[in-house]
């Protein structure tokens, strides 16, 4: 039986047996691939999304599980509009490889969102879900702290 | 633009005109060009192999696997910052697999001889030596070599194509083309006037390419400044396609799953549960493991899992201890190399101290992000082929005849690459896509690793053991005498590659131990290779990852035995060897503030790798924290002679210490029953947000050669922090990981 999800707000039906995860139905089903396979068990973040506002990793999260709007990081901002917190990746020239990165702003944008001014400790209890194996940490540490004083400037 | 899409690799006429509607020359700055691959279609002008202007505007081609290191930025900077265009109005594509995209600097740096004590003829017999790189297909990313590969080369590409739309601008003016100027994709006319390259492309086209004097580095506009990445918008927006992202119509996808005693065969194997499950399409006989083909890449990885395989045994002794005995019986053999013998080792100077020590590194995994992933397409008797890649013209070979093509009848798109590390220079994962698209005609098919495969199924940086003695007298070392034994990667990638048996010193194996840049009166450092079957690989820095971990924690161990300040010991040593690794050295004592003394409950340590040209010097901070041990801060200068782009270049020196710092506090891969025991990333961790220390890079430009930039930084990492863990704790760490033997915060 086909499955009605609201991904970046627009509703798609999806006929996939329930248990296949998120991140697979994103990828595979509706061809949103900025959503990233790393790991499959919640190791590395790569794959984190919102739903309803909430960082979760997607690949845990079966297709009939999902209890609200998805947000991925297509839905954050477009290459020339982008959300506050991908600016500041730019402008700290955080990607190496790039391909962790959907999963770092993602979980950013959550901690943003909770927590407008987050202290270092912050980000380390925040981010440490989200490896990184070009090991950008410094710069993503530095673009968090831009995201969050330009969000209180706007 | 369309022709872009229709790139041809042969059929190319050098350096002619006849092409309708436009032209594509050779690359003159090679005495006898290799074909270019861009054919020009109407209203196009491929100037050389790295430069096409269409109507719309310029596309610089940066045939460089961007796999992190801002090769595509920083490729096309040097061709832009002759051509006077601007990064932000080119688009920069990789283009196919190309003879003409070889690396001339693989060859060079394979060259006999230290590296840093290469003098003018030397180094001028290895430029030479670089065109052979063409002759190999060397096509390819590796080896910290881009920069020094396209300096001279792509410069010479972008000012032979502005001084030819210059004279296409020339004559249409019917003035001099010295009397015409360029700026920002414009040739301006004396009276003012603008003519958009594009505007002349076709005009240009007509004329024979046009060598140009290189600019004195004093009017250089992009080079050694530091520019936004052409990458990084689409990698913050989840825009840029790596292997895993392409989608095509109608596409399937795979799943994998092949003998995890690696190299072992497969006697038979079940499908008939795999086969009822939602989803799948295909089963196919990989031949020593199986893929799933399904509508979907979850449900296939499923059902790889439900089928029932009879495993074969691998080729090796199936146990870590025993594949490490393995390697240590390699000791008992002749060396394959003695690169370095000075004075002699064989006898104890009268009055010094003598110490002994052996070290062991484990096998480790690449875990690059992305896992390995391809996509193939078998089609009216052509195969086309995208996946990440660093080898784009053995990826090609491979895969041709896989499909039992030959080369030109396969095309093959190199994406982004999520982390290549060295794992990308294999093409196994091309060549097993291009079986399951060769199983399914006219479907694309898209084959993902899971995480377990991609880790179970590695080429490894080999697990190497180390038997080093030296000796110190009145603070000074007066002796080093050092073995290494390891598998090669060499010798098992000339195998993978062309079946070759690989033939005399291998250098790679020692890079980093005999090249140390340090004098010392009594020096022999030798190289025992091991045939130990365990597939092993290129791993960031190669060689180098084990060596400068042997070499400095025993130097290290040197100056306590001397009772000297471990980096002051350092010093004087390649003070008297080589005067930038000196310059490094002194540079990470002035920025860690090494002569202050450190706070209680801190630990520092320090070391110093030459590789790939460079030389690399880090220092270290450890503090027990909480019950742990953190590192909290580090510090690194790196020579390059000539940076490119002074903050992308830091950003490869503090991720290729990440690098090196992952590895050596957590990375190991170890085997049971023939099978790696680890699989995934909580048994294979990595640096994370609060592990990572804060940093500082320097920049120094002292040496009069370029490095590389890309894995420099991963050598001294392990040493570094091991030297670090002993100044905090009197525990000499002589094996790897470090997690076993210390309390480390994970």
């Amino acid at each position: 039986m086909p499955t009605t999800l609201r991904i970046n707000g627009t509703p798609h039906q999806v006929d996939l047996p329930g248990e296949v995860p998120l991140l697979w139905v994103l990828r595979d089903e509706i061809g949103l691939t900025g959503t990233k396979y790393g790991c499959g068990v919640a190791a590395c973040g790569a794959c984190t999304v919102h739903i309803d506002g909430e960082a979760v990793r997607s690949c845990q999260v079966a297709l009939s599980d999902v209890w609200g709007e998805v947000t991925t990081i297509e839905g954050r901002g477009a290459p020339d509009a982008m959300a506050a917190v991908q600016q500041a990746w730019v402008d700290h020239q955080v990607a190496q490889c790039g391909y962790c990165q959907s999963g770092q702003i993602m979980q950013a944008a959550s901690l943003l969102a909770e927590n407008p001014t987050p202290s270092d400790a912050d980000i380390d209890e925040a981010m440490q879900g989200n490896l990184c194996r070009c090991g950008t940490y410094p710069r993503i540490r530095a673009a968090v702290h831009t995201a969050a004083r330009k969000l209180q400037e706007a | 633009m369309a022709s872009i899409g229709k790139i041809a690799r042969r059929s190319f006429l050098i350096g002619s005109a006849a092409i309708v509607g436009g032209v594509a020359f050779g690359s003159y700055y090679v005495s006898r060009p290799a074909p270019n691959p861009l054919t020009a279609g109407k209203g196009e002008a491929a100037l050389n192999p790295f430069v096409l202007i269409d109507q719309q505007g310029v596309t610089l081609f940066a045939p460089r696997a961007e796999m992190g290191q801002g090769v595509k930025t920083s490729w096309a900077a040097l061709i832009a910052e002759e051509l006077d265009v601007d990064l932000d109005q080119v688009r920069v594509l990789h283009g196919p697999a190309a003879k003409a995209y070889y690396n001339s600097a693989f060859m060079t740096d394979a060259l006999p001889g230290k590296g840093y004590d290469r003098g003018e003829i030397s180094h001028a017999i290895g430029n030479a030596l670089g065109h052979l790189g063409k002759v190999l297909n060397l096509h390819g990313t590796g080896g910290s070599t881009s920069m020094k590969d396209g300096f001279t080369r792509m410069r010479a590409a972008g000012a032979s194509a502005r001084e030819t739309l210059k004279q296409a601008a020339a004559e249409r003016l019917g003035v001099a083309r010295s009397q015409l100027r360029t700026e920002h994709g414009t040739v301006i006319a004396p009276d003012g006037t603008k003519f958009a390259y594009a505007a002349l492309a076709e005009a240009a086209a007509q004329l024979e390419p046009i060598e140009a004097e290189l600019r004195p580095s004093s009017q250089w506009r992009l080079i050694g400044t530091s520019q936004p990445r052409v990458d990084m918008v689409s990698k913050a927006t989840g825009t840029a396609t790596f292997g895993i992202d392409v989608r095509l119509p109608g596409m399937k996808f795979a799943a994998l799953r092949m003998n995890p005693a690696q190299g072992g065969g497969m006697s038979g194997f079940d499908a008939t549960d795999a086969l009822k499950m939602p989803g799948v399409e295909r089963v196919v006989d990989m031949g020593s493991g199986i893929a799933v083909v399904a509508s979907n890449t979850w449900l296939a990885m499923q059902a790889a899992e439900a089928v029932q395989i009879d495993w074969q045994a691998a080729p090796y002794p199936p146990e870590t201890d025993q594949i490490f005995a393995r390697i240590a019986e390699a000791f008992d053999d002749t060396p394959n190399s003695v690169l370095r013998d000075e004075g002699d080792a064989d006898q104890l100077p009268p009055g010094a101290t003598e110490l002994e020590a052996e070290y062991q590194v484990p096998y480790l995994a690449h875990a690059t992000m992305e896992p390995m992933n391809a996509t193939a397409l078998f089609e009216d008797g052509k195969l086309t082929v995208w996946c990440g890649n660093q080898m784009p013209g053995f990826t090609q070979m491979k895969c041709a005849a896989e499909a039992g093509l030959d080369a030109e009848q396969v095309d093959l798109h190199t994406t982004y690459l999520g982390g290549g590390f060295g794992r990308r220079v294999e093409f196994d994962y091309a060549v097993y896509a291009t079986r399951l698209a060769k199983a399914m005609p006219g479907v694309p098919v898209q084959l993902t690793w899971s995480r377990e495969e991609d880790m179970r199924h590695d080429m490894y940086r080999p697990g190497a053991l180390a038997r080093m003695r030296g000796a110190v007298k009145d603070g000074q070392a007066v002796l080093l005498d050092g073995k290494v034994a390891a598998a090669s990667p060499v010798a098992q990638a000339m195998d993978r590659v062309a079946g070759l048996p690989a033939a005399g010193p291998d250098k790679v194996h020692v890079e980093g131990f005999f090249n140390t840049p340090y004098a010392i009166p009594n020096h022999r450092m030798a190289g025992h290779l091991s045939d130990v079957e365990v597939p092993v690989g290129f791993w960031r820095s190669v060689g180098n990852s084990f060596n400068a971990f042997f070499v400095e924690s025993f130097i290290d161990e040197m100056a306590h035995a001397a009772q000297r300040d471990p980096l002051d010991f350092r010093l004087e040593m390649a003070r008297r060897e080589w005067e930038p690794a000196a310059a490094v050295l002194e540079a990470v004592r002035e920025m860690s503030g090494w002569d202050s003394h450190p706070p209680a409950g801190t630990g520092r340590g320090v070391a110093l790798c030459y590789s790939f040209g460079t030389p690399v010097a880090q220092v270290i901070e450890v503090a027990q924290q909480d019950g742990s041990i953190r590192m909290t801060r580090a510090w690194i200068a790196a020579d390059l002679g000539r940076v490119i782009d002074p903050d992308n270049t830091r950003a490869q020196m503090f991720g290729a210490m990440a690098y090196g710092l992952s590895a050596a506090c957590f990375g190991e891969i170890t085997f049971a029953d023939g099978a790696a025991e680890q699989g995934n990333f909580p048994d294979y961790d990595a640096l994370r947000m609060h592990t990572m220390p804060a940093v500082q890079v320097q920049l120094l430009e002292n040496q009069p050669r370029m490095g590389g930039a890309g894995e420099p930084g991963t050598p001294p990492a392990a040493p570094a922090l091991a030297n670090a863990l002993f100044d905090l704790t009197g525990i000499r760490a002589r094996r790897l990981p470090l997690m076993h033997d210390f309390d480390l915060l994970v």
